[in-house]
């Protein structure tokens, strides 16, 4: 017993490095599951409260560009506005009422941290569980998808972003309405694949991809970027289809976090229908 | 090591670690070279600290820099590592001399020659844990080393401009 203990204590340091080792791994573990709640990242309190006045300060240097992003981005609402109400006037009014009451809300949040260069980028808001955001809403920017926020404490939530090697997004090729998947290769920011879209389609540079809308978290047609580059290997049966994301990840001043008012019903509808099969 | 030397090292903490997170989180260059700067003061660490408040004091840096990084457990896990051994390269770098005289490890009372080695040895074992992990494995071999030299050269650049700008004696007319 008493040599047990010696040798114990003469390999005190490496026995402690390997426990060290060993806890660092469960926290790698333990962190990397899908939308698990932890409280150690940034959206806690503390951490969320500095990276608050960092972006306070930082903000003022891209000041012009966030209001040129934001007055374009108006322009452009006000025009959909008119175009919606005229169609919105044509409609018989039971119809109306249906699109108007809305299934999707839509609450705006500041970006007060993000990185795009790991291969797992996260951004953090500065909106949390006050202002109703919950683990698994959407995340959508001005000009496209943005992720898909992760956990939130009282006043921020981090948001896994579309930039993040584990993330598949339910996708379709707008022109010929395929089914496919979109994810991030890990290194270009700019750009992600487009996964499984079968040989018979007829995909062309160009082509619009947007969200499928089948996950319920973003409604149908999200933009998410447009195709950017086609190819085939001999024998395989999907396309080699890399996407110029529409979101500028550098540059994120302003999010929208959607909330699916319906997303309740439609997830306990499909779990029924699961549980008859 | 008296109280004025704790405070001494605390602030160094609270500095070092604040200027990683705040100013240089997002300094990358190419896409590739990421600044690791906070490592700096697990380097510059007094040598009378035990390798288990080492290993100690490497988790609590990593763990910190890892909240901030929503990269939970990989930055505590890579200094471990190199707290782990820095003992041990010490012991291989031994100077003719000894450490008798050495306080603390740094460019001045080392000289350039030794203080290269030792730093960038364990920078470069800070990257290649940090980024094999963060990869998941191997299987994106070249990339993730890229990453890898590029982060651990322009670190160590870095670092040896720091000591140079504040750590040498100034100089008399």
């Amino acid at each position: 017993m008493q040599s047990l203990f010696l040798f114990l204590h003469k390999y005190r340091a490496f026995f402690i490095f390997v426990l060290l080792e060993v806890g660092c791994m469960w926290l790698i573990i333990s962190n990397n599951q899908y939308q698990s709640a932890t409280f150690f990242n940034s959206s806690n309190r503390i951490a969320g409260s500095i990276l608050n006045t960092k972006s306070g300060i930082t903000d003022y240097f891209s000041l012009k560009q966030a209001n040129e992003n934001l007055a374009t981005e108006n322009a452009r609402l006000r025009e959909e506005v008119m175009k919606q109400r005229e169609i919105i006037d044509r409609l018989p009014r039971n119809v109306a009422l249906n699109l108007i009451l809305g299934q999707f809300d839509y609450s705006e949040a500041k970006v007060i941290n993000n990185s795009i260069r790991n291969l797992n980028n996260y951004i953090t808001v500065n909106k949390g569980w006050a202002d109703g955001i919950e683990p698994g809403m959407g995340v959508i920017g001005q000009s496209g998808l943005v992720g898909i926020v992760k956990s939130s404490s009282k006043h921020f939530s981090t948001i896994i972003s579309l930039l993040h090697t584990d993330i598949y997004v339910s996708s379709l090729l707008k022109r010929t309405g395929d089914l496919s998947s979109t994810k991030w290769a890990g290194d270009n920011p700019e750009e992600a694949n487009l996964m499984f879209v079968p040989r018979h389609v007829d995909v062309k540079e160009g082509d619009t991809v947007i969200t499928s809308g089948y996950n319920s978290i973003f409604g149908q047609g999200t933009m998410i970027g447009t195709v950017n580059n086609v190819s085939i290997k001999e024998n395989a049966t999907f396309y080699d289809i890399k996407v110029a994301l529409s979101t500028d990840f550098s540059s994120l001043s302003y999010v929208y976090i959607v909330k699916n008012n319906l997303k309740v019903e439609k997830d306990s509808l499909e779990i029924a229908t699961n549980r008859i099969q | 090591m008296d109280n004025k030397n704790y405070v001494k090292q605390i602030l160094y903490f609270i500095l070092y670690l604040s200027i990683q997170v705040i100013f240089i989180k997002n300094v990358v260059l190419f896409g590739r070279g990421f600044c690791f700067l906070y490592i700096v003061f697990l380097l510059l660490l007094p040598l009378e600290i035990g390798p288990l408040a080492l290993m100690l004091i490497g988790f609590l840096t990593g763990f910190i820099v890892d909240v901030f990084y929503d990269s939970l457990g990989m930055h505590a896990a890579a200094c471990v590592l190199i707290m782990f051994l820095r003992p041990h390269l010490m012991n291989v770098l031994t100077p003719r001399g000894g450490y008798e005289q050495v306080p603390v490890p740094t460019l001045k009372l080392m000289g350039l020659e030794w203080f290269s080695t030792y730093t960038f040895i364990l920078v470069f074992i800070h990257s290649m844990a940090l980024f094999y992990i963060e990869a998941g494995g191997f299987n994106r071999f070249f990339f993730t080393f890229s990453k890898v030299i590029s982060s651990s050269i322009l670190t160590f650049i870095l670092i040896i401009i720091l000591q140079y700008l504040f750590y040498m004696p100034k100089r008399r007319i």
